[in-house]
Formats: structure tokens, sequence, C-alpha cells
């Protein structure tokens, strides 16, 4: 395709878009779309996925944006400058995958009406800002569904991070998965007070393992977590990327977020003009989460038990918080025959049956 | 179940005091010659990040634990030529090198950013591993740890047996003293700097290559800073720093047993995090009320430049 | 070697104040060298590091921003460093400020007064002064060394930090996620320049320069303290009170600390989060240092220190250089200026000379 040529056809498509991202459409050159991420990069792990979906993007419509991405950058008052840069040097997509991010890009978005914000994982949205997030917990329960049938004493450990919504629903999910298999599994919940402190994460494990806990799923950076594990011949369950190479014999499967689809169709309907703001939530289905292969070590029942789960899920035919949930202390949540709603699910601040731990309380 | 829980917590604070252990034992030496170095923080750093290199590019544990103890003791090089040489401001110097150092460490550790790389197995030890409850707990780790114990020993052994202990401490009382007799009192602490340097870089390996393993920014986590505090709690005693590490290590991992075994106690997490530094704080207390543990322990001339040639 | 040195006579005044130049000079040159290391060009290095950060109003307006805590701190910090009390857990007064402050602009959410802000601002300063106490309690009581309890107070208070945006002041509407409400707006400070999100903190910084100039320059208590610093027998034969030396190094820190915490949630954050931590706490001594420990140096010294945050964060979006490496020259500047310090006592000589022929190593 030519130069002259895509550049009419931008130009087309500009004036078709309307007024609210002309600017972006009729610039000579191609969208620019940046990226922030709050932590470095590394091998594994939230910002890696995003990194991961980034190339998946330049891939797939690279000829037609560009991007730049900013790692390691302090959620709170450094990230709002770091946005304005962007859109200072002419981002016309910014793509801020963090909570931390949220406020910031909220004050940024306000003053740049002509740019699109896209926060990841929160919740405050605007004409020029979207929020989008994933239905980890159905990842969750796939890997609950694994715990409750490959651990043999019922003791299955679990390494919190902060008690954040997701955190809560992917532990909450986790039992619902584990009990489905197994009624009497009990989970044992350490929390760490930090998403990367190695050596914190390491003594977690270790002491869970000590508590006798023969399975364990974490929702830290958890690459220390699957070592050490690997080290005693204890299985894990990964989360965020697919963390197999550092758990090549004991990790049975990860849940990783995968963002590049949902970056491709973004991108695409910016460049076609049909963007529009919302809260996009997807799952299983949508492939914003997919299950990393199974590990040799999960023999063919269990497998295909847990494959049947994952299309039920998909189809929807499964809800991992369908009724009866009932909490830690015996009170019905959700009642037989009912799912549990989105805002009981956002405001969820309990532990389910089957969980041997406390949410930090006030 | 009782003894396997015993034996596992007593297992797992051991470990969580190694690195504690070396480098406290390290900055004892260098403080006992009279040098407050507040760098720990960022040599731990730059030790774990040139020891994961190492062991990231297929060196041994061994390997990797030497390039630590080098990476370390260059940086303390640094700090001794400013305050030895320079005859610049301890304290400020000590500052400078553990932001310097957290910084340098993440800047040269970028490839390595959560890495995967092998684990160190631990060793046990014939027949000591074998005595119930204690064996395990006690003589079935990694080398590192034992390598601490002795560390301890010979540091108690030079300090108050051998003649050149005795001279480094006369330093540390009275350099010009030292010095009319004939001492090379700069020479000396420049040697007890860099063992203080290359002991934390060791401890830095520790938690790079034989802990976690793995490299990732920050994850030396203000152990550094807690190990500087054990000297202080310890008096400068050997012993004492064995026992403080060992308490702060075990108060962290009680704390984890605790939620791991389900208990409800309805105090929140941070609380419980926030334990040991609290508990460094009051011992502080108790240990300082009665000045003479303090004035007959802690070295006289710590953190006060020497001039020679007078 | 033929450079030999030797003890000036008396302390070099010219060099006192040369000194940070020379700091900052080889800072730039060792800054160039890394540059040109890493594979990137120093001159474009040079750019985004010194002159992005003042290309515009904006630009400057974000460099004044982020040296206002650093201002603030570094100013308070000086007042205790004069007579030796080595506060080192300035971070963890910042985020009890940041506590104290927060804890009264959620008392009064929905309340629109003009009395908010001066309220919290009081409060950041008693936060802060709380928090300072501790450690000048147990040094007077008890003579625990300063250095250690400041710090463990550090993490007691980024711990205390993280219970409450977790438990008691998470916003109920904020889905669950660790942050306060987002404060009303008579609990932000008033922005300077429209546009900008440079606000009145930075007034308070400017102030709090000048007050500390005329207490550490001018007033006795001030002279006091430098005496207790510099001869401690001295300041005890006419009759200094160690103990309240002591009191006010710490108070005065805690205070300042204190009211820079104020301004970071009342300002750029307007809520309270656990990112509250950025280690303006730790930065400040840095720039105490390289500011002489005197509030005109503390002035120049904060924004180029900011300047070094700043360049890190461009150097990164422009030049894909880590942002680690704005910590690696801030390191750098201060052992420079702690390398450069020994000329005001000592000066170079041609030790060829056998007049010369050994250095000597005195006092001055």
């Amino acid at each position: 395709m030519s130069y002259d040529h895509r550049r009419t056809r931008r130009l087309f498509t500009g004036l078709v878009a309307g007024l609210g991202i002309a600017a972006s459409a009729l610039a000579d050159e191609p969208l620019k779309t940046c990226f922030l991420y709050s932590n470095p990069i590394g091998e594994s792990g939230w910002t890696y996925q995003h990194e991961l979906a980034r190339k998946e993007l330049v891939a797939a419509v690279g000829n037609k944006i560009t991007t730049k991405f900013v790692e390691n950058i302090a959620e709170g008052p450094d990230a709002e400058r770091v946005i304005r840069n962007f859109v200072q040097e002419g981002c016309k997509v910014i793509f801020t995958p963090s909570f931390g991010f949220m406020e910031p890009t909220v004050k940024v978005a306000r003053q740049a009406p002509n740019v699109i914000f896209l926060n990841g994982s929160g919740y405050k949205t605007a004409s020029n800002l979207g929020v989008y997030n994933a239905r980890y917990y159905e990842g969750r329960y796939l890997e609950g569904v694994l715990a409750g049938a490959m651990s043999k004493k019922g003791v299955v450990g679990y390494v919190g991070a902060f008690p954040i919504p997701e955190v809560l629903q992917g532990l909450n999910a986790f039992a619902q998965g584990m009990r489905s298999v197994n009624p009497n599994a009990q989970i044992k919940l350490i929390w760490v007070n930090a998403w990367y402190d190695p050596g914190k994460e390491r003594d977690a494990a270790s002491t869970l393992m000590k508590l006798g806990v023969d399975v364990m799923a974490y929702a830290t950076s958890g690459v220390s977590i699957v070592t050490t594990a690997e080290e005693k011949g204890v299985y894990t369950l990964g989360y965020y990327s697919d963390v197999s190479k550092f758990g090549p014999k004991t990790n049975l499967t990860s849940i990783m977020h995968t963002w590049g689809p949902y970056y491709v169709k973004v991108i695409e309907d910016v460049l076609a003009g049909r963007w529009k703001s919302g809260n996009v939530v997807g799952g299983l289905r949508e492939g914003m989460i997919r299950m990393a292969p199974l590990n040799a070590a999960v023999p063919a029942d269990v497998r295909e038990r847990f494959v049947r789960a994952e299309r039920d899920l998909i189809e929807g035919k499964l809800h991992p918080f369908a009724g009866p949930v009932i909490d830690q202390d015996g009170k019905e949540r959700v009642p037989a025959g009912k799912v549990l709603s989105v805002e009981e699910l956002n405001s969820m601040n309990y532990l389910v049956q089957g969980i041997d731990g406390t949410v930090p309380k006030k | 179940m009782e003894n396997h829980l015993i034996t596992s917590i007593i297992s797992a604070t051991i470990i969580c005091g190694t690195p504690l252990i070396i480098v406290a034992i390290g900055t004892l030496v260098a403080e006992k010659s009279g040098v407050l170095n507040l760098g720990a923080e960022g040599m731990m750093s730059v030790g774990a990040v040139a020891a994961f290199a190492v062991a990231f590019s297929g060196g041994s544990p061994l390997l990797a634990v030497l390039a630590g103890m080098a990476a370390g003791c260059a940086m303390s090089l640094l700090f001794g030529f400013l305050t030895l040489t320079m005859l610049a401001n301890q304290v400020a110097s000590g500052l400078a090198l553990a932001i310097f150092g957290v910084g340098l460490s993440a800047f040269i550790g970028k490839p390595f950013e959560s890495a995967p790389i092998g684990i160190v197995p631990p060793i046990p030890i014939p027949v000591l591993a074998d005595i119930p409850v204690i064996g395990p707990a006690l003589f079935n780790h990694q080398s590192l740890v034992y390598f601490s114990w002795l560390l301890v020993g010979a540091v108690i052994w030079f300090l108050y047996r051998s003649r050149w202990g005795l001279v480094l401490r006369a330093v540390g009382e009275s350099p010009s003293a030292a010095h009319s007799v004939g001492y090379k009192v700069i020479a000396l602490r420049y040697a007890a700097v860099a063992f203080g340097g290359a002991m934390a870089g060791v401890g830095g390996a520790f938690m790079s290559v034989y802990y976690t393993p793995l490299w990732a920014e920050g994850m030396v986590a203000g152990r550094g800073w807690i190990a500087l505090a054990l000297v202080v709690f310890a008096t400068w005693r050997p012993l004492r720093v064995v026992l403080g590490a060992y308490l702060f290590g075990g108060v962290m991992i009680s704390q984890l047993f605790v939620q791991g075994s389900g208990l409800k106690l309805d105090v929140p997490a941070q609380f419980l995090s926030a334990l040991p530094y609290a508990a460094t704080i009051i011992v502080l207390v108790v240990i300082s009320r009665n000045a003479n543990t303090i004035r007959l322990n802690s070295p006289v001339s710590l953190g006060q430049p020497f001039r020679a040639d007078s | 070697m033929l450079l030999k040195l030797e003890a000036r006579p008396e302390a070099s005044q010219r060099m006192r104040y040369l000194s940070p130049l020379i700091a900052v000079a080889l800072t730039l040159a060792g800054s160039l060298v890394l540059f040109a290391l890493l594979g990137k060009s120093p001159i474009e290095g040079f750019k985004v590091f010194f002159i992005h950060p003042i290309r515009d109003l904006y630009s400057i307006s974000e460099l004044l921003l982020k040296a206002t805590p650093l201002m603030l701190i570094a100013v308070g910090l000086a007042v205790g460093y004069r007579a030796n009390v080595w506060n080192i857990g300035a971070e963890g007064q910042y985020i009890l400020g940041a506590i104290f402050a927060t804890g009264v602009a959620l008392f009064f959410q929905g309340v629109s007064s003009i009395w908010v802000l001066p309220a919290m601002l009081v409060a950041g300063v008693l936060g802060g002064v709380v928090w300072a106490a501790i450690p000048a309690l147990l040094r007077t009581r008890f003579r625990a060394n300063e250095i250690l309890v400041t710090l463990m107070l550090v993490y007691i208070a980024q711990l205390t930090a993280s219970w409450l945006v977790h438990g008691p002041w998470k916003n109920p509407d904020g889905f669950n996620f660790p942050a306060t409400y987002m404060f009303d707006d008579s609990a932000l400070l008033p922005v300077l320049i429209e546009g900008t999100r440079l606000n009145l903190a930075f007034l308070i910084a400017l102030t709090a320069l000048g007050a500390g100039y005329v207490f550490l320059q001018r007033s006795f208590y001030g002279y006091q303290m430098q005496v207790a610093g510099q001869a401690e027998a001295a300041a005890r034969y006419a009759g200094y009170s160690a103990k309240r030396t002591i009191w006010i190094g710490l108070l005065a820190g805690g205070a300042m600390a204190g009211t820079a915490g104020m301004s970071e949630v009342a300002g750029p954050m307007g809520q309270l989060t656990e990112s509250i931590s950025m280690n303006y706490g730790f930065a400040a001594i840095i720039v105490a240092f390289v500011g002489r420990l005197n509030p005109v140096g503390i002035l120049f010294s904060s924004i180029l220190m900011a300047m070094l945050y700043l360049g890190g964060e461009q150097a990164q979006q422009y030049m894909n250089l880590p942002s680690s490496i704005s910590k690696v020259f801030q390191g750098m500047l201060l052992f420079f200026l702690l390398a450069a310090d020994l000329f005001i006592g000592y000066r170079l000589r041609l030790g060829s000379n056998p007049f010369f022929g050994k250095a000597t190593w005195k006092t001055t």
C-alpha cells in the first residue's frame, strides 16, 4: 500500500468518525498508541502480559499504528505527569493497565477530550475513557477444580496479596471449584501484604507446605512460590502468565491474562471510527483469559473433568458463583437457583466456606 | 504433627535469619573498627544482582556467591574511599551508598528481572540430621546457612582470641592510641569495611541465588537496614546478633504460621507484619536504657573520622 | 603520586560553596559518560535530563511540584543534622502527616469550609511531630539510637497507611480497592497557575525555607544547634541543653515532613492510597546535604533532585533507559559532593617539592 493511498483512507475514516477522534485520524502519522506500566516488565506477571498483548497488537495492525510504553512508573502523582506527557507527544490512544492509574487517567482524560484512554481494572469511565477487566475468577474456578482433584490430603494453600475484589473473587471462585470436586477440601490462606516481595512469598509458600498443603495457588507475583514448590514436589496453579518454565514438573496450569485480542479490537474500532467508551469485561469465552496447557502430571479423568468445566463456563452453563454460595460463617450469600449479581461480585468482602483464613478487617 | 511443626518453624526461622546474620556480622566487624557504614541495603542489592547474573549465566552457586562478595566489596571500597581517604561524613556516605546501590542494582539487573534459575539443594549433615525434631530443623540446610554459623564462630575467635582482632578493637576504641603504637589505622579500617561489604554481598547472594531464587528489583526489601539495626540490638556482640536475627526471623515466620493455621485472630495482617519492627525498637530501648551495656560494647570512635600523622 | 593533601590553615569558605557546584559538574560529566557507555547520545541524554524539565511553563510547574516535598523535608532535616541528630526516618513522618491530614479531610467530608485546609495542615504537622517525638523521647529518656528508631518507624508508618486504606478508611463505593474517597475541593490545596498542578504547598515550602533560614542562620537556638553539632564539649560547657537540641532537631524534621505528607494528599494525590510512600523522605537526605544544610542551598538542591527524578522518567520515555538511572545519578551526586568536601579543609599540593614532602593530615 502506497503512502498516499494509506493517507487517503485514513482521511476518509477520519471524516466518518466525526469530531471526537477526527484529530487522530487526520494526522499524517500512524495512530500513536501508548502504554503505561506500573512495574518492570520482567519475564512473567501482570505487566508482562500487557507487554505481550502490545506486541500482538503490533503484529496485527503494525503498519497503521506506532506504539510505545513506559514501565515501572509509581501509581499516584507521577503517573499523571507521564500520561500528560503521552498526550503532549501525540499519543492518541493511551492504555493505563493498573487500578492505581485510574484517578490520574481520569484527571488527564478530562483535559484531553481528543485522546482515547483505556484503564485496565479501574471502574471510572468517561466519554473518552473506557475501562476493561477480565473475569479472572472463571480461571480460578478451573484451578480450583484441579486443586480439588489433585490434592491427596484435601488441604490446599493460597498466598494472598491484598484483599482487593479481583483477589477475593478469585479466591472464592477457587474454593467453589475445589469444593465442587472435593466437598471436604480446605484452603489454608496467608496474606503477605505485598504484590511483589519474593522473600516473603517464599516464606509464605514454605509455611503452607509445612502446614501440609500439597497444592498451592497465589495472587502475588508468585515466581518464587512456584520455584519453591517445584523443589518440594508440591503442585502449583499459576497466575498472570504461563509459569511452567519455573515449575516444569509441578505447575499444573496457569491462568494467562491474554489482552491481545481485545487490544486489537480496540485499535481496529478506533481506526474505523466506531470506538465507544464503556466497561468491557471478558472471560474465557472472549479469550481475555486462557488456561495454559495442563501439566503431564494431570491424569486423564481429571483432564476430562477440567475440559468439561471449561467448556461449561465458556458456554455459560456453569457459573462459579451459582447458588448456594455459603460464606465462612454459614450465612447463605446466594440462594440455590440464583447466581451472584455483578454488583454483589464487585463488592465481595467475605470468604466462602472451605477457606481457613480471614479477610483483613476494620 | 506437633513435632513436625516445631521442626518446620525452627527451620524456616533459621533460613529467614541467615542473610541477616551474614550481613550483620560483616557490619559488626566494620563498626568494631570504628566505621559506621549505613549502606548495607545498597551493598546487598548489588551483591544480589551480581550473584544472580553469574548463576543465570551458568556459574555454580559458589561462583555466584564469590561474585556477590566481590560486588559488595567493591561497593564498600567506594564508601571506604569517601570516608577513610576523603574523610567524608560516614552517615551521609553510607546513605548515599544505600540509595546508589539500590538504584544501580535495579539498573544492571534489568535483563535478569524474574528470570528462572535452578534451586540450590540443602545438604543434610550426616548423623546430626537424623536426630528427631532438632536434626532436620538445624542440620538440613543450604551451605550458606552453615557458612553463617562458621562465620560467627570465626569472627568471635578473631575479635576476642586473635591478636589482630585485639588490634582492630583497639582501633575502634582509640584510633590515635593505636596509631601511636604504630598500627596502620586507615589500612585496618579499609580491611574491616571491605569485609563488611563482602559479607553484605554474600547476604545479597543468599537472597537471590539460595533463598528465592530470583532477581527482582527491590527484592532485598529492607533486610539491609534490619541487619544494621541488629548490630545495635546485639550491642556489638556476635552471639547476640545470631539471637536477634533468629528472634526477628521467628516473629516473621510465626505470624505466617498463625495465619496459615487459620487461627481467627481479629488483628489486621499489617499489625503482624509490623511486629518485628516494633520489637526491634523495644529491644533497642531496653538495651540502651542501661548506659553501661552500650558504653561497654559500642566502639568509642564509631562514626568519627580519623586523620593520621598528627 | 606527586599530589599531596595539605591541611588548609582555615576552612575554605569558597570551597564550601564551590563544592556542590563541583559535585553537580562531576555528576553531569559522569552522566554523559554513562549515556555514552549505554550507547546513547550524551547530548540527547543531557537534553532529556536537564533541558526537558524546564522547556515550558508546564514542565517547570511539574519540576517545582516534585521539588516541593523535598524542600520541605530537607529544610526540617537540616535543623537536626546541624546538631548531629540523625533523623533518617523522615519518610515515616511524611506518611504520618499524610495520614493525619487525610483523617481531617475524611472527617469533614461534605463540609465545605475554608477551615478544612488549615485544619489539615495543622493535623499534618502534628502527625509528623508525633512520629518524630517517639525517637526524641526514646533518645532522651533511654539513649536509644535515633537512626534506628526513626528507620524502624518508617516501616510501621507504611503498614499503618496500608491498614487504613484497606480497612477503616477504604472508600465504601470504591469496589473494595485500597484507597480513600477522593477529597472534596475544600480539602484540596488551591492551584497557583491555572492548568498546572503546582499548588499552594510550593509557597508553604518557600515560607518554610525562609523560616528555616532565620532559625538556622540568625537565631540563638540555631546557633546553639550548630555548636552542639560541631563541638559537643563546647556546647556542654556553654550550658546548652543536649536534650533540647535533640528534641528541636527531631521535631523540626517531623513537622516539615508531616507538612510535606499533607501537601501530597491535599495536592497531586487528592486521596490516601498505599502509593503515598514515594521515598521523598530518603531523597531529602541527599537534598539536605547537597544544599549544605542551608535553606538557600536546599532550594537549589531540591530543584536539582526533582530534575533528576523527572529526567529519569523522560529518559525512559524518550531514550528507552530504565528509570532507575535516576537513583544512580542521585547517588553519584552525593558521592561527588562528599568527596569534594574534603577540599574545604584541605588543599592539593604537588608533592615533588621536598619542603612539602609528606602529606599533613591535620584538622584546621
